[in-house]
């Protein structure tokens, strides 16, 4: 493998890593908030048992999430020297805010886990709430980086040199809203429905039916809201990337001619030899809306830009695909969750449950996509319009080497994970099914 | 702005190797305990440093952080030229902050725990091991910018007598500083003792190793001994160094556990001090070329204001809270929890 091509999929091997522990990170403290809470409230032990069920599971996920990210840290040097030379001052705001939300999130953290029954109960639970808050903050500015390399801002590039760099602006380039804004909802989708999925499918085997319904109910119930503002979100999203990087869009939809009243294509193998896609469902006119809000628009195709600045066109179809077409899908396990919450005994169907238990992956898979829309479909830019990606990485030879490592490594800490959950999952009898009374460990 | 953000990645640094560094020692004292005891002082360990590690380790964040935003090229060059040391560092510490966290979350007890015990000791000792080595290679000046072959521009620019010595100081540093910490830890008089003794033979080690360093100083050319010594501020940092170590040998057996800690953060800090205030502002010194001056591979004016703000609010928000996780964990402890 060359090098050049082992750095950038170790840096997406290992971003696509974190997202995941960073997405868990970021929303199940919201979830645990909500059981500690109806504890609190009602005193019904089920809810103390569920938060404390989960917060095995978050520790798990925390310590994962922190390692992979200070890795993370380092690989933005080790990989790209010469973009975070140029980069680093310009969009390094965010980066320093966030390291205050990680810490502070890493202190709350610390209280949560560690402070039951020693603190004052709403203390303990307020910190809990801290940590949501400060990962979702972290999660939004480090969004802020990523969306600046989409809509560089905050300096003039003048004959190759960086100049009147100004890193307030930076933060506030013109992508980054609508980036945060739809990577938040993705995370609460994704965790909702992953986590709803394993509580479904507990209660299929029917074990523990009345813990899991509940933990059930509070996850599904925030991926359902998620699910639902989720297409909204990517509409403006696919609008502002239509604005901003149009050969990202044209790769999106594998748009090869400039035309107005453009057809949506679902589905299709996009054929980048002859520039044509076969075997797509063509919708007439509907791109033009969706890039532009008017049927005859006219969609810029690849065919305005240069060959050489062509991101690669069938992975970043696909994948815009893929996460369009799971988002349907989880809109509508959305709406039949609702319906459900009326038709009470769609919440013991089995056929109900299995439907949710099969979504388990799936709000994640659409994150990996989504990013894989986002990454690839800026290549060949490291900087849109500014800096290549091939002169932004590191001189030192045998990258492929450590792509090896890094993937041996990942892949033993998930089957790991895997096999912990699975685990603390097969535990909770034994530890959460005491009779009324006795003591608990924690 | 430029003083304070030097300020920042230099407390940063020292809080790093600090408790981060007491973080390591705990492994490190595991790797040198009887079976015997073993699982008691993992016990220990385990309330010790279970609601802090996280937050221990944020400093390394903030340091690099710093560095990417306020010293972008000090950060692309290191990360040139210490590739291979920085990535064995961060397998350590991916490696290093699961076991911990795995082997107590691990539902079932069973024998997965002697993997996690022996992927944790393990680490502990080879992340400080080449935490040293990447601090030793930043000032034994065989980082060679202009390198034309892989091994000069890879491999001895870390691979060398001097740096490998600061790992291994590195690595006692961190075991004296975790078993004086936790003396205060102890659960009784037996284990009392026990820690004690540890931070002895810890401190003999950690001297030791310090004149290895100097050893290997002489032989790779490394003016450490000019830096120290013939610098006003070096000198006296060693002097208190020493006078603070001379105290805490006396002091040792006198429960003043507080004392006892403060002496060794003391110690440690000065140490550093040392080393890093002689060749200031320096940050890298590099072969037959042009070092990397804090000064002048600095991001432009504006970022430095941005950043040293984003600093200051930040501690404004951090360290009240995160002295208060401190003192609550202490307190609850003493108070028999
Ligand atoms: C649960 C996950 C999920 C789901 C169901 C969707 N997305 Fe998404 N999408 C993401 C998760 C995601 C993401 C992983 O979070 C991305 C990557 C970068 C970002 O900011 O969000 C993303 C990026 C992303 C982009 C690129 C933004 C950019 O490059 O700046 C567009 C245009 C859309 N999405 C559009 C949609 C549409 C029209 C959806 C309709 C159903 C949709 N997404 C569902
Ligand atoms: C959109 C992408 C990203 C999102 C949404 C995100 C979000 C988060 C969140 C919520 C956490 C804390 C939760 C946890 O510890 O599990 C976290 C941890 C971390 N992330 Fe990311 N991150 C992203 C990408 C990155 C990148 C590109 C970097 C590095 C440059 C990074 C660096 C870190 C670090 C250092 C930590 C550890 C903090 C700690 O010790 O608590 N992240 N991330
Ligand atoms: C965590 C969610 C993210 C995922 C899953 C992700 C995914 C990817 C992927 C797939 C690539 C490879 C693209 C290619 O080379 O074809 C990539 C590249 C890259 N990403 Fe991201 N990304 C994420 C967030 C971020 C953020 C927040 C930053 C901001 C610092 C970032 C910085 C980079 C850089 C520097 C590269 C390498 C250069 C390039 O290929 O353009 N990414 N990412």
């Amino acid at each position: 493998m060359d090098d050049f091509l082992a750095a950038r999929m170790q840096m997406a091997l290992s971003l696509g890593f974190h997202i995941i522990y960073a997405c868990i990170g970021m929303v199940m403290p919201f979830f645990m908030a909500v059981s500690h809470y109806k504890w609190l409230r009602n005193g019904n032990d089920v809810y103390k048992n569920i938060t404390k069920a989960w917060s095995k599971g978050v520790a798990i996920f925390f310590a994962t999430g922190a390692v992979s990210g200070t890795v993370l840290s380092f690989e933005l040097g080790l990989l790209w020297p010469e973009f975070m030379k140029h980069a680093g001052p310009i969009f390094g705001m965010p980066f320093s805010l966030e390291g205050t939300a990680f810490f502070i999130e890493a202190i709350a953290l610390g209280f949560f886990l560690y402070g039951w029954d020693r603190f004052n109960k709403w203390f303990h639970w307020f910190t809990g709430v801290v940590v949501g808050v400060s990962g979702l903050a972290s999660g939004i500015l480090v969004v802020s980086a990523n969306a600046w390399m989409n809509s560089p801002a905050g300096f003039d590039y003048v004959n190759g040199e960086y100049l009147n760099i100004d890193p307030i602006k930076a933060m506030f380039n013109d992508a980054w809203a609508l980036q945060a804004l739809h990577m938040t909802i993705a995370a609460f989708a994704s965790t909702g429905f992953a986590v709803a999925g394993v509580h479904a499918a507990m209660m299929v085997q029917k074990k523990n039916v009345n813990f899991h319904l509940k933990a059930f109910r509070i996850a599904a119930s925030f991926g359902a809201i998620a699910a639902l503002l989720q297409p909204l979100s990517g509409d403006l999203s696919a609008k502002d990337v239509a604005k901003r990087q149009p050969a990202k869009l044209a790769a999106m939809e594998a748009h090869y001619h400039t035309q107005a009243s453009a057809p949506l294509l679902i589905g299709g193998i996009p054929d980048p030899e002859n520039k044509k896609v076969d075997y797509a469902l063509e919708i007439p006119g509907m791109l033009s809306y969706l890039a532009h809000g008017n049927f005859s628009a006219e969609v810029k195709g690849l065919d305005t830009i240069p060959e050489r600045d062509h991101p690669p066109v069938p992975v970043v179809h696909y994948a815009f695909q893929v996460m369009v077409g799971i988002g349907t899908f989880l809109m509508v396990l959305s709406v039949m969750l609702l319906i459900a919450f009326r038709r009470k005994q769609w919440l013991s169907a089995r056929w109900f449950l299995m439907l949710f238990a099969l979504a388990t992956p799936l709000g994640f898979i659409a994150v990996e996509a989504g990013w894989t829309v986002t990454e690839v479909g800026r290549q060949p830019w490291i900087i849109q319009g500014i800096m290549r990606t091939a002169d932004a990485v590191t001189p030192m030879p045998g990258i492929a080497w450590s792509f090896y490592l890094f993937t041996a490594v990942y892949i033993s800490l998930s089957i790991v994970i895997i096999f912990l959950l699975h685990r603390q999952i097969k535990m909770v009898p034994v530890q959460y099914d005491v009779p009324a009374g006795s003591s608990q460990k924690h | 702005m430029e003083y304070i953000v030097i300020t920042y990645l230099w407390l940063a640094i020292v809080l790093y190797f600090l408790l981060g560094g007491a973080d390591f020692g705990v492994g490190i004292i595991e790797m040198f305990t009887s079976t015997k005891n073993i699982s008691r002082t993992r016990r220990t360990m385990y309330h010790a440093i279970g609601p802090i590690w996280e937050a221990n380790h944020m400093w390394l964040i903030i340091a690099i952080v710093i560095l990417f935003v306020g010293f972008p090229v000090i950060y692309s060059q290191l990360s040139v030229h210490l590739h291979i040391p920085l990535v064995i560092l961060l397998l350590g510490i991916i490696a290093r902050g699961t076991a911990f966290v795995f082997r107590h979350y691990d539902a079932v007890r069973d024998n997965m725990q002697e993997i996690y015990n022996s992927i944790f000791v393990w680490s502990s000792f080879i992340t400080p091991l080449f935490l040293g080595i990447i601090a030793g290679s930043v000032l034994s000046g065989h980082i060679d910018a202009k390198a034309h072959d892989f091994a000069t521009a890879y491999v001895f620019s870390w691979l060398n007598w001097f740096s490998v010595a600061v790992g291994l100081f590195t690595v006692a540093l961190c075991g004296f500083l975790a078993s004086v910490y936790l003396i205060g830890e102890a659960e009784d008089a037996k284990d009392h003792h026990r820690f004690i003794h540890k931070a002895k033979t810890m401190n003999i080690a950690a001297v030791c190793c310090g004149a290895l360093v100097f050893l290997a100083a002489q032989v790779e050319r490394v003016p450490l001994a000019n830096w120290i010594f013939g610098d006003a501020v070096g000198l006296s940092a060693v002097i208190l160094a020493t006078l603070s170590l001379v105290l805490l040998w006396t002091q040792i057996g006198s429960g003043r556990t507080t004392l006892l800690r403060i002496l060794v953060g003391f110690q440690v800090t000065m140490i550093l001090l040392a080393i890093s205030y002689a060749h200031f502002p320096d940050f890298v010194i590099i072969r037959n070329g042009e070092n990397l001056s804090l000064f002048t591979a600095q991001a432009p004016e504006k970022t430095m204001q941005a950043l040293g703000s984003a600093l200051l609010i930040g501690s404004v928000l951090i360290l009240p809270a995160l002295f208060y996780l401190y003192y609550s964990f202490q307190k609850k402890k003493v108070n028999g929890s």
